[in-house]
């Protein structure tokens, strides 16, 4: 029982007393359940309706196949290995670029030139750049590459590359600002200079947070439908050359499907979609994972 | 006027007969033999921007001995320590005048490298900072900086290192595991082994026992001890039965207050043999302090 007896011998009441602070508590317990509700729906929503409509489009063929087809067919004839293979060559390139200039640049805004005009410039700038709607990234890119050197895989990578770098700059730059004094402080007591010290503590301390903020940036990255649309065209054949000639993504392909009004497209955007999500999804559990692996020595 | 005058002595007579003596056995010297100075330290005055921090500080410090450094907070202690090893060059705004010679060179002469000065002469801090490594990485850590990767060679390094800091018998099934896993005693002494295993000069410690309880203190007296032989040692500490315990000399800061723009500056009081700082302060605040009527 919840009553203690006091030094007079009266009961003392343990319990919680009833009225307007329990209320609270309930309407309060009721509000983050029902949060947490409304934000499930949306997702939920997708992740069964892309299932439900795209499972069936799924099969080996569909995956590897290495020519779309024209829209009027139906599903069963070609595939979207083109796509497939045009994401990940896009992405991953987009990557390559941003995610080391981005990680330098936190780097440089956290260690070196905080306190100074360029630290503070680099940081206001990538905060100005997060704001930059992705269509404009694709045709800045459009207007500065594509216009002199033609549509490629490259110039999709370099509009990516774009909307990721803010992204991987600001996640990093939070991330390296968690690292304790104390540690950079250990590192130079030992006689280690600032790049030793950045190189060998700070980063390491730091690896975890920045390698999920930038796998977050590449699966956003990879969803990304307008800037493709300016820089790599649209092709129906396999263009492993990244380098030259117009691309394919699964991005630009589920808006040239789904806006189509044949069956078969229709089909094949829905594939493509539930093809772009495991992509993504794949590349969260590898984020959750590499975290997993670079933090085992911090608690 | 004659009268005011002799009544002075008097005054001073009946103070020092209430305060109580500190328990420092007769047999301490109260001089004692001085060796080959490491530290020379001349009319040395430290500043944070305009702010003077710290000023008036002079004092030699020797080789194989463990020198304290006591005081009320705020009065400079860890400041003077810090510019012994240039880490408040990493302190934006920081400066310090003044001689202040290592071995004798000038510390803060143009060509001085503090990177160089700080693998000589190594710190430990307040609160144990291992990194987020293995406690053999963590002790490796400083040797590989130092250009040694022959993993036999370090094998040997982290060995001595943590048994010279007294944790080699507790860690030595767990070399592969967090340094951060250690508890706070153990943790501090693994930043102890990570400084030693450098082979530095000289080994400066801010108050490295105000987070461990006695024991934990206890093994950390006795390993500076144990180590004296081969390392001069300067302490920060708080804790004044501490620097009775550990240092062969003490040196009393204390703040002076000036009413007029209210700043406080940390001024080097007095600077002996420990037993004769406890024992037969010269001056008037030292004795206030070691008595405990100074906070």
């Amino acid at each position: 029982m919840a009553v203690a007896t006091n030094s007079a011998g009266r009961p003392v009441d343990l319990r919680e007393p009833a009225g307007w602070r329990r209320t609270k508590n309930q309407i309060m317990t009721v509000l983050m359940w029902a949060s947490f509700a409304v934000v499930l729906v949306p997702l939920a929503f997708v992740l069964v309706k892309v299932f439900a409509a795209g499972a069936s489009a799924i099969n080996w063929q569909f995956l590897t196949n290495s020519t779309i087809p024209p829209n009027v067919m139906p599903l069963g004839t070609g595939g979207m290995g083109p796509a497939v293979i045009g994401t990940l060559e896009i992405t991953g390139f987009a990557a390559l670029v941003a995610i080391p200039l981005g990680v330098l640049g936190a780097v440089y805004v956290n260690e070196y030139g905080g306190r100074g005009i360029l630290g503070r410039l680099v940081a206001f700038m990538s905060d100005v750049m997060t704001g930059v709607p992705s269509i404009v990234m694709g045709l800045f890119i459009y207007t500065i590459w594509v216009l002199h050197f033609g549509y490629s895989g490259m110039a999709g990578s370099f509009a990516l590359a774009c909307l990721m770098l803010p992204v991987v700059i600001r996640s990093s730059f939070e991330m390296l600002r968690l690292v304790p004094d104390s540690l950079r402080q250990g590192s130079y007591a030992l006689g280690a200079t600032k790049a030793r010290v950045t190189l060998t503590v700070v980063i390491p301390a730091a690896i975890g947070g920045i390698v999920s903020g930038a796998l977050l940036a590449v699966a956003r990255a990879a969803g990304e439908t307008a800037p493709l649309l300016f820089t790599i065209l649209t092709v129906e054949q396999t263009n492993s050359n990244l380098f030259s000639g117009p691309n394919t993504a699964l991005s630009t392909q589920i808006f040239a499907n789904a806006t189509s009004p044949y069956v078969g497209a229709e089909a094949r955007a829905w594939g493509a979609a539930l093809t772009l999500i495991a992509i993504a999804f794949t590349l969260m559990i590898a984020a959750r994972i590499v975290t997993a692996r670079f933090t085992r020595y911090s608690r | 006027m004659e009268e005011q005058e002799e009544q002075v002595p008097v005054q001073v007579q009946q103070e020092q007969e209430i305060i109580p003596k500190l328990d420092i056995p007769d047999t301490a010297p109260r001089e004692i033999p001085t060796g080959n100075p490491v530290f020379d330290v001349q009319n040395a005055s430290m500043y944070y921007g305009d702010f003077r921090a710290v000023t008036d500080v002079s004092l030699t410090i020797y080789e194989n001995e463990i020198t304290a450094f006591i005081g009320p907070s705020g009065c400079g202690k860890t400041t003077v320590l810090r510019t012994l090893n240039r880490m408040n060059d990493l302190i934006v705004g920081a400066r310090v005048e003044g001689d202040l010679r290592y071995r004798g060179a000038s510390l803060y002469a143009s060509d001085v490298s503090p990177t160089a000065v700080r693998r000589r002469i190594g710190m430990v801090f307040q609160k144990a900072n291992p990194f987020p490594k293995s406690v053999y990485d963590n002790v490796a850590y400083g040797p590989r900086i130092n250009g040694i990767r022959n993993k036999a060679r370090l094998d040997e390094i982290v060995e001595r290192s943590l048994k010279q800091a007294a944790l080699w018998d507790e860690v030595k099934d767990r070399l592969n595991k967090s340094g951060l896993g250690l508890s706070g005693g153990q943790a501090q002494r693994l930043c102890i082994a990570r400084t030693l295993a450098v082979e530095p000069d000289v080994v400066l410690m801010d108050e490295p026992c105000s987070a461990l309880d006695p024991i934990a203190t206890g093994r950390i007296e006795d390993l500076m001890h144990e180590i004296k032989s081969q390392y001069t040692i300067v302490i920060v500490t708080h804790n004044m039965q501490q620097a009775t315990r550990v240092s062969d000399r003490t040196a009393f800061y204390s703040v002076l207050r000036d009413a007029r723009s209210d700043t406080r500056t940390g001024v080097l009081v007095e600077y002996g043999p420990t037993a004769q700082i406890f024992g037969d302060p010269r001056d008037e605040r030292t004795q206030a302090y070691v008595t405990g009527r100074m906070g």
